[in-house]
């Protein structure tokens, strides 16, 4: 802890489930986080929160026991602190408020984060992730598809990268035209190619179409798409807008393409609402998760209500429909929405997620993200508010997104190589801006900042940390691993789910208390050291019996000591119960410690600690540890506590 | 033990025609006085012990509703049986499962529950859990929404809410959780105690004891809490969702409480020895069985049909190894710690295993469960031989110490 400009003691941090927990502590404001200290416990257990996870600070009017501030973050981690004296309080208002909404993106916590790695390590983590190579590995340039330099100072478009493919029919004069008729000159490019029948996926904003305009380049550039793909004699448009939305839009001078104008196309509306309908219902959703004890009818009808997991399911089916056309049909698709750098990135890279099993992997899901968010322009610092701007440019895109990852996972528990946490953190990590990826609007703009030269890589990050992210049901060579997903579509409304590990990512009482991922990967670690054990003890064997051939008491002698060494250190390392030692987060395999009367099988946020230290560093991790049984009634029955209170409380429920 | 006694009270199904022969009840107490005690609770169900938590010697028990009436009607030998049960200075805890209003019109008909001032040592907790026709419209509502194919994502959500089985599912769950609170001890009951009273003191034991969380611990569960306490299986489980004549007595009490133990299960993957497909095995055998277990209202309709003698248990099937690997959950390490659910509704979700079978797809599941087998037996193949070789190097390394000393 250094350089802290406002430290305020007896600060009272509330849990906002139990009122009658709450931990007494020194809050600390720092130039990058907000920390907690709480008092006296010998752990002095820490709450950090990094400013630009900060999204809403709001100051409750004074009561007889304090100043209450109550603090909203982009991890949808809640904190509620009671500040003694009503100044102390406004000034960390006052403060935090300026903090958490920087104006330049040199306050950012990325610019000063270091994590002690050379410049050389620096250079290695930006080059983890490199979009020619996977250009390659879809099996591009071809005789189709090929590089276009057009772009190559942003001067068509300035929030497309300076690498773009596009159909090797597509002249400099195509792509240049067809830009001028399309919304922020974001013309069609390639997002996704599929090697064996040559459908692909194309993206682009909506057209300039007004009520009847054209554009022979258009029209030129969509063929040339079509021509790509020998094998069909159409491609598909899909606006991923709903219909009304794309008419009121050609009163704009702007719209959708005219089936009449642009031969052998079929064109297709697929209605995912705005950015500002899914901040709405993030919103109610959030608080539906924040009501202090709902009942089931709350609950339910408040997430109904939302309409979150209705817009979940919209993008979802966009993305099928998009996966089952190139796969099945082997039809390409042309997506758009108005900008194309929203809802076209969602369907773009859930589609690439359905149709290709390298994309379920780790780095291949690095891979997308930096694909079809990163480098076309996905406008990461207006839709995450990353420097202090318009609030209605915020909207949670890309944890829709990622949301959508998770519903698949639970279909498919074996296709992915990643298991939850992964997509955790990289929500988390895409508002912490301790990273420079997720930086700006464009490539552009990174590029002017020197974000490679002045920040560190997440990719490169999460790599290092691989193992914590594994799924212990993947295996490459398992069927749910191979080709394209076909995830069941229209009636199965009951197949998304609420998902209380991210949205309650930070009460912890209401997850399993057992982690099954957790638990698997302790045996699979498991047998690998007995796979290792087994060889040494395998080839002990073999020389045993072969010295027992010769009877030479001095080598006996020799080896004898040789083995003697050998035995305890395998043994030390080796024995199934010594090695249950290790499993610290695991309690349940040394159940033996019966005396908590608390079953706190805490394995989740124990691995999360260990596996993302820097994460641990900036949000608080424990914070939930104690609280665990918050909302069950399991925080009751400690014997010596006022059976009373206890009692009082399940009154009330 | 020094507190309690075995009391065959019950031998001919004389006093209580739906208790088992023998019960538990408190040492202090004579079989004159327990006659007495019967004769002032429904249906004869006077308290008995349901459980007795070992480490801090807490009990639970269980009944019916007092016969107080309108008129506060005692009897001191419930009364002394009851506070028998406390040890000096304790308290302890009533938990009606009814609500006060339900509780208090239940005294019109003559049922009604303990006044506070004749039962000094103990606090009455009321907790409202819904019974028969209110269960079963329930069930029928949430199975109809499950096969409705047509709805979109908004109209799933609030059929599902509309149904409300989640929310008895919370209550029943809370009232399990107050009733385990460890240190106090409880009697539970309702007006009956065959149904709602039976969820709670079962789900109370597999929170607290480890044991009921086994294979043959949960089916002696089932046996003592839910067969020889009389839960009247042939009226609740006749007819299931599909039914259109309204039972009357048909209610999915039994289903409700499995539901809850899957809940607890979900949430606590590894500390069951068995998995979900044995919950759906006891949920089916409920229903429609070739064996005679579930059969008849209590023990006594089952000896007098001479069950034990015309069927076959099902316990005797299920406990043939075969068929028990495959109720097996293979992540199961003994936990003997006491196990808190959470009962908020973001921890509680549909039980998709039963009312979802037909209509989802489970080969992605099945697949998912069938690698988690895998990677277990192979572990435990490999450990096998490690240790195989570790026996066989040890005794080569003791000959070969014991030749060089010779």
């Amino acid at each position: 802890l250094c350089h802290f400009f406002v430290q305020v003691e007896n600060v009272r941090l509330l849990d906002r489930l139990s009122s009658r927990k709450s931990a007494l502590g020194t809050l600390y404001l720092t130039a990058t986080h907000v920390i907690f200290v709480e008092n006296g416990s010998e752990t002095r257990k820490e709450t950090w929160v990094l400013h630009s996870q900060i999204s809403s600070i709001e100051k409750q009017a004074t009561t007889a026991t304090g100043c209450p501030l109550l603090i909203r973050c982009k991890n949808f981690q809640v904190i509620q602190l009671v500040i003694p004296q009503e100044r102390d309080c406004h000034d960390i208002y006052i403060s935090l408020i300026r903090l958490a909404r920087p104006v330049k993106y040199e306050e950012l916590y990325c610019f000063s984060f270091n994590p002690k790695l050379d410049k050389e390590e620096r250079e290695q983590g930006w080059k983890l992730v490199d979009l020619n190579e996977e250009y390659n590995r879809m099996g591009i340039p071809n005789n189709y598809w090929q590089i276009s330099d057009v772009n190559r100072d942003y001067g068509v478009c300035d929030s497309y990268p300076t690498e773009v493919y596009v159909p090797k029919s597509a002249t400099a004069h195509i792509i240049v035209g067809s830009s001028k008729f399309r919304s922020r000159r974001r013309f069609p490019a390639l997002s996704y190619y599929c090697k064996d029948n040559n459908a692909s996926i194309c993206r682009s904003s909506q057209p300039l179409s007004g009520f009847s305009a054209r554009c022979l380049e258009d029209e030129q550039m969509l063929q040339a798409i079509r021509k790509a793909n020998p094998g069909s004699d159409f491609i598909y448009v899909v606006d991923t807008r709903p219909k009304l939305n794309a008419m009121a839009n050609r009163a704009a001078g702007k719209g959708y393409e005219n089936e009449d104008n642009y031969s052998n196309i079929k064109f297709q509306f697929i209605g995912i609402e705005n950015i500002h309908v899914m901040r709405n219902s993030l919103q109610k959703m959030l608080e539906v998760c924040e009501l202090k004890s709902p009942s089931m009818s709350d609950f339910l009808w408040g997430l109904e209500n939302s309409g979150w997991l209705k817009h979940i399911k919209a993008i979802m089916d966009a993305g099928i429909f998009i996966a089952k056309a190139v796969a099945e049909e082997g039809v390409s698709v042309l997506v758009h929405c108005s900008d194309g750098w929203d809802r076209t990135a969602q369907v773009c890279s859930v589609a690439s997620l359905l149709l290709d099993p390298y994309y379920r992997t780790m780095k291949g899901f690095m891979v997308l993200i930096e694909k079809d968010w990163v480098s076309f322009g996905h406008k990461f610092n207006h839709r995450y508010g990353n420097l202090d701007g318009d609030p209605k440019e915020i909207s949670p895109v890309i944890d829709q997104f990622i949301e959508c990852v998770w519903q698949l996972m639970e279909q498919f528990p074996c296709a992915f190589e990643f298991n939850e946490r992964f997509l955790i953190h990289i929500q988390h990590h895409i508002y912490s801006c301790q990273f420079g990826n997720f930086l700006c609007n464009s490539q552009k703009e990174r590029r002017e900042l020197k974000i490679q030269e002045r920040t560190y890589s997440f990719w490169a990050h999460l790599w290092k940390n691989r193992a914590d992210y594994l799924n212990p049901l993947y295996r490459s060579d398992h069927s749910q691993t191979q080709g394209t997903l076909h995830p069941e579509m229209a009636p199965c409304n009951f197949l998304y789910k609420f998902w209380s590990g991210m949205y309650n990512r930070f009460e912890k009482g209401l997850h399993p208390r057992q982690s099954v991922t957790d638990y698997l990967m302790a045996v699979k670690e498991e047998t690998q050291q007995l796979e290792e054990e087994l060889e040494v003890l395998k080839e002990r064997l073999a020389n045993l019996q072969k010295s027992q051939l010769y009877d030479n008491k001095t080598e006996q002698r020799d080896r004898g000591k040789q083995l003697g060494t050998s035995t305890s250190n395998n043994s030390l390392a080796n024995t199934p119960q010594e090695y249950s030692n290790d499993l610290k987060s695991f309690p349940s395999r040394s159940p033996s410690q019966g005396d908590e009367e608390d079953s706190a099988l805490i394995l989740t946020q124990d691995n999360l600690k260990s596996s993302d230290p820097d994460l641990s560093a900036n949000s608080d991790q424990e914070s939930g540890v104690e609280d665990l049984s918050c909302r069950s009634p399991s925080c009751l029955p400690s014997e010596d506590s006022g059976k009373d209170s206890d009692e009082a409380v399940f009154l009330a429920v | 033990t020094d507190e309690w006694r075995l009391s065959c009270i019950n031998k001919e199904f004389s006093v209580c025609p739906s208790y088992p022969p023998v019960v538990i009840v408190p040492k202090s107490i004579d079989d004159e006085a327990l006659r007495k005690v019967a004769m002032f609770r429904h249906g004869s169900r006077f308290p008995v012990l349901s459980y007795y938590h070992k480490k801090n010697g807490m009990v639970m028990m269980r009944s019916s509703q007092p016969l107080t009436g309108t008129n506060g009607r005692r009897c001191k030998e419930d009364e002394k049986l009851i506070n028998a049960t406390l040890r000096p200075g304790k308290r302890g805890y009533i938990i009606d499962t009814r609500s006060l209003n339900v509780a208090q019109q239940a005294r019109a008909k003559g049922g009604g529950f303990e006044q506070e001032v004749h039962y000094p040592q103990w606090r009455r907790i009321h907790k409202c859990i819904e019974r028969f026709n209110i269960l079963q419209e329930s069930l029928i509502k949430l199975v109809e929404a499950c096969n409705d194919q047509s709805h979109n994502m908004d109209r799933w959500l609030s059929k599902l809410e509309a149904s409300n089985w989640l929310t008895h599912i919370k209550e029943i769950l809370t009232a399990a959780c107050l009733a385990a609170q460890e240190g106090a001890s409880v009697l539970v009951h309702g007006t009956e105690g065959t149904d709602s009273t039976l969820q709670v003191t079962s789900l109370a034991q597999i929170i607290l004891d480890p044991r009921c969380r086994t294979l043959r611990g949960f089916e002696s569960l089932v046996v003592r809490e839910w067969l020889q306490a009389g839960h009247p299986f042939q009226q609740r489980c006749a007819q299931s969702a599909y039914s259109n004549s309204k039972q009357k007595w048909e209610a999915p009490v039994f289903l409700l409480f499995l539901d809850c133990v899957w809940q607890i299960l979900r949430q606590f993957p590894c500390s069951f020895e068995f998995n979900e497909q044995f919950l759906i095995m006891l949920f089916e055998h409920a229903y429609a069985s070739q064996f005679g277990t579930f059969l008849g209202n209590n023990e006594n309709e089952r000896s007098k049909l001479k069950l034990p003698q015309k069927t076959m248990s099902l316990w005797s099937w299920v406990n043939r190894s075969e068929e028990l690997s495959k109720f097996q959950n293979p992540l199961y390490e003994a936990n003997s710690l006491v196990i808190w659910p959470s009962v908020a509704p973001q921890s509680l979700q549909l039980w998709e295993g039963i009312f979802l079978r037909w209509n989802r797809p489970s080969k992605f599941l099945d697949e998912a469960h069938e690698e988690m087998i895998n990677i277990i037996r192979y572990n435990k193949e490999l450990q096998a031989k490690v240790n195989a070789l570790r026996r066989q190097l040890a005794e080569m390394e003791t000959d070969d110490r014991m030749q060089e000393n010779l």
